[in-house]
């Protein structure tokens, strides 16, 4: 209500919906009828997108949603019953449309004519829109869509929608749809007897049906080709793979350089006490802990929504589909994975072009245990300190084998996971799998940048406000209460003795009867809590702990030397290191992945769920390990 | 949706996945339970409707196939149970 202006107060505004199959073109017909400003969220209950938007017209305003595309108004999911909700004005906040626009590629109006049919038999006011015109053209089809609109008794308008080209029509068309024809008989109800009467009518409108797309056909035997093909792909996701695991790293370095000048610069100008730790260490370096994800994020949807628009990602899926189908995911998942392997939270929202909500929800379940970077330190400190540096076969050392079973543990058990999900959680009855190859296209530059910082914004607005928050909670919790070290302490002891007493301090002291078994004490318990801002940051908090100077070699010789009282052996023997590793595969230790997550599926319920399973699975495996490598011993 | 067109042609019926690339056939049904067979058929996969197999995948599945106008692909899971009959293609397959 507060955004539309006096004039068209007094007139509650028209309430469209438009509604199409997938990749008809609606999302381009909203933004050229909206103006790319969308007002994004969840249906509830489901992880289906909607997008609302509010349009002015003439005489009056009108809000207009888009539906997720429909191949048909029967739902086979919940997920698809949504179209059907919003139509009946089930959905609560949604009042039901007042007017319903059609959305038709005009290259394929065979297929869409079904739709048609069944939206005819609602017997709202209606109009179509074909788009693609351009296309139509290009392919040397024809259509007579005058024809067509006495044929079905409905206003047709004819558009290219990224152009915005008969947009102007159109509007004029949208601002009074009272005065809409309505078709004369309704089609039939039956599937196949509505066939028949599409293309009864179809007859008379095709004047000449569209040939093959020359380019797309030339382009298809090279990017489908059973060797070129494959290799374009790899090349495709080597250059994802780099793209947010190396090329990201120079913007996320100034970043943090950015980070600690401004923390440092906050010390100078403020008061040396509480609230110049508070600014420097807790809300700075929160801030910091957001921004740093976006140079990943920026850049992986730069690529994704490019190679999208174009019509190559489309194309990716149809190569990867048949491997990614063994493990019960589908094509489009392979890249939210593959960016997993830098950082899940880019990863989860690239599970965005992912079109079956049941099939995203999977992907988002298991891209946590992909070995992100942040992995890396903790692996790297604790393989530096406790594997041997043996050479095992010629050239290749027991190290760099032990990190290679780590990275290879995250497919294989990503995989078993989707099945198990698939068979349990998330199961239903398998439906047809369905995938369009768009014709290929030179994308818009507007819409390739609005996606991209669409993607930036949705991140700051809900996932990194979360961050920020829990962050600096954090730094509370290991900061708080403040005792007065005894005197004589050296400042890195001192620090030490800060962090035992502190609230993180008594928490990793009560859960170390919960994670004793795994052989892991206080220590490595507050290790752990801290290491929910990120994983990398147990690598910090063990350094402070162990009161070592640097987190590299002076730290490595802390935790060697460190002896478990009770057995007067030491803390980290073999099997603690081993479960220590294995916890780390597999436990979702990360408050972003977490908040990124509830704002991809709209409730905390999944991030829960995610955090909870995980955490079994980490501390069953964890365990497991110890015990093997207690028998070895 | 079990109908049954099968009487004349007995020879050329078969499956949808069977088809090779750059052939055609015509649909004659599809073996399907409740949801999935009505998706099927609200994707075009009606009685009678011609179905060109334009390739597969690299992997050797999916299949992209062209009917009512449009591209499609499917896997090999979900086409076997489309039953077809051969037809002579109208194009000379490439
Ligand atoms: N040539 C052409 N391309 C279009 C037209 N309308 C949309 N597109 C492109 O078709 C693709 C799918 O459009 P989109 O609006 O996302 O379809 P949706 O799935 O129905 O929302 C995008 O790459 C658009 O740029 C059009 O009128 N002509
Ligand atoms: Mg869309």
């Amino acid at each position: 209500m507060s955004e539309s202006d006096f004039q068209t107060q007094r007139t509650a505004p028209l309430r469209l919906a438009l509604i199409g199959s997938p990749n008809s073109g609606k999302t381009t017909v909203f933004n050229a009828l909206t103006g790319l400003r969308a007002r994004v969220g969840n249906y509830p209950g489901v992880t289906v997108e909607r997008r609302e938007g509010t349009l002015r017209l003439k005489s009056r305003t009108a809000k207009i949603i888009d539906l997720p595309g429909t191949y048909s108004l029967d739902p086979v999911s919940p997920d698809e019953a949504v179209v059907g909700q919003v139509l009946a004005g089930e959905i609560p906040d949604t009042p039901a449309p007042e007017a319903i626009v059609i959305v038709a590629d005009a290259c394929s109006l065979e297929r869409s004519m079904l739709l048609v049919g069944q939206i005819l038999n609602l017997g709202l006011p209606t109009c179509l829109v074909v788009t693609m015109i351009d296309e139509l053209r290009a392919r040397k089809g024809q259509l007579d869509l005058e024809r067509l609109s006495a044929a079905l008794g409905i206003p047709v308008t004819g558009v290219i929608g990224h152009r915005g080209i008969g947009l102007a029509a159109l509007r004029e068309q949208l601002a009074s749809p009272e005065t809409w024809s309505s078709p004369p008989v309704m089609p039939p109800t039956d599937q196949i007897e509505r066939a028949a009467w599409a293309d009864s009518i179809l007859q008379h409108v095709v004047e000449k049906r569209p040939g093959t797309h020359t380019v797309t056909d030339w382009v298809d035997r090279i990017v489908l080709h059973p060797v070129w093909g494959v290799a374009l792909f790899g090349f495709v996701m080597v250059t994802f793979f780099q793209l947010i695991f190396s090329w990201a790293t120079p913007a996320m370095d100034l970043i943090d350089l950015g980070v600690s000048a401004a923390s440092d610069l906050s010390r100078t100008l403020l008061p040396a006490g509480f609230l110049a730790d508070f600014v420097a260490d807790g809300l700075i370096a929160g801030v910091g802990s957001v921004v740093i994800f976006l140079p990943q994020i920026v850049l992986l949807f730069s690529l994704l929504y490019l190679l999208e628009d174009v019509g190559y990602m489309a194309r990716a899926a149809f190569v990867v589909d048949r491997a990614m189908a063994r493990v019960g995911l589908e094509g489009r998942a392979f890249v939210a994975l593959l960016s997993s392997y830098a950082c899940a939270v880019p990863g989860i929202m690239a599970t965005r072009t992912v079109p079956s909500p049941r099939d995203r929800l999977v992907t988002i379940l298991v891209a946590p245990l992909m070995t992100c970077s942040a992995r890396l330190p903790v692996y790297t400190l604790l393989v530096a300190a406790f594997v041997p540096a043996r050479d095992v076969f010629g050239p290749i050392g027991l190290q760099g084998l032990v990190m290679l079973a780590l990275y290879l543990v995250a497919p294989l058990s990503a995989t078993a996971v989707a099945a198990v999900l698939r068979k349990t959680v998330l199961q239903g009855e398998p439906m047809p799998f369905v995938l369009e190859l768009p014709s290929y296209r030179i994308p818009g530059l507007r819409l390739w940048l609005s996606q991209i910082w669409g993607s930036a914004f949705a991140f700051l607005k809900r996932a990194g406000t979360i961050i920020l928050l829990t962050s600096m909670l954090l730094w509370v919790l290991l900061t708080f209460p403040q005792t007065t070290p005894p005197s004589g302490l050296s400042p890195d002891e001192a620090a030490s003795y800060a962090l035992e007493h502190s609230a993180a301090g008594q928490a990793g002291k009560a859960i170390e009867p919960l994670i004793a078994p795994l052989g892991f004490d206080w220590k490595i318990g507050v290790g752990l809590l801290a290491s929910l801002a990120a994983r990398e940051v147990i690598v910090a908090t063990l350094a402070q702990i162990y009161s070592a100077s640097d987190p590299d070699a002076s730290l490595r010789t802390a935790i060697r030397a460190d002896i478990r009282p009770e057995t007067g052996k030491p803390l980290f023997d073999p099997p603690t290191v081993a479960a220590l590793l294995t916890f780390f595969v597999f436990a979702l230790l990360c408050t972003s992945t977490l908040a990124t997550m509830a704002r991809e599926t709209n409730s905390w319920r999944w991030p829960a769920f995610a955090f909870g399973y995980l955490l079994v699975l980490a501390w069953v495996a964890a365990w497991g390990v110890r015990q093997i490598f207690i028998a070895l011993d | 949706m079990k109908t049954d067109f099968n009487s004349d042609s007995e020879s050329s019926a078969c499956r949808l996945s069977e088809i090779r690339p750059g052939s055609e056939c015509e649909v004659m049904g599809v073996d399907l339970g409740d949801a999935a067979g009505r998706r099927m058929l609200d994707l075009g996969f009606l009685p009678g409707t011609r179905v060109q197999v334009l390739r597969r995948a690299p992997l050797g599945d999916p299949s992209l196939y062209a009917l009512r106008g449009f591209q499609l692909c499917l896997r090999e899971a979900d086409s076997r149970h489309v039953r077809v009959t051969r037809k002579a293609s109208k194009e000379p397959s490439r």
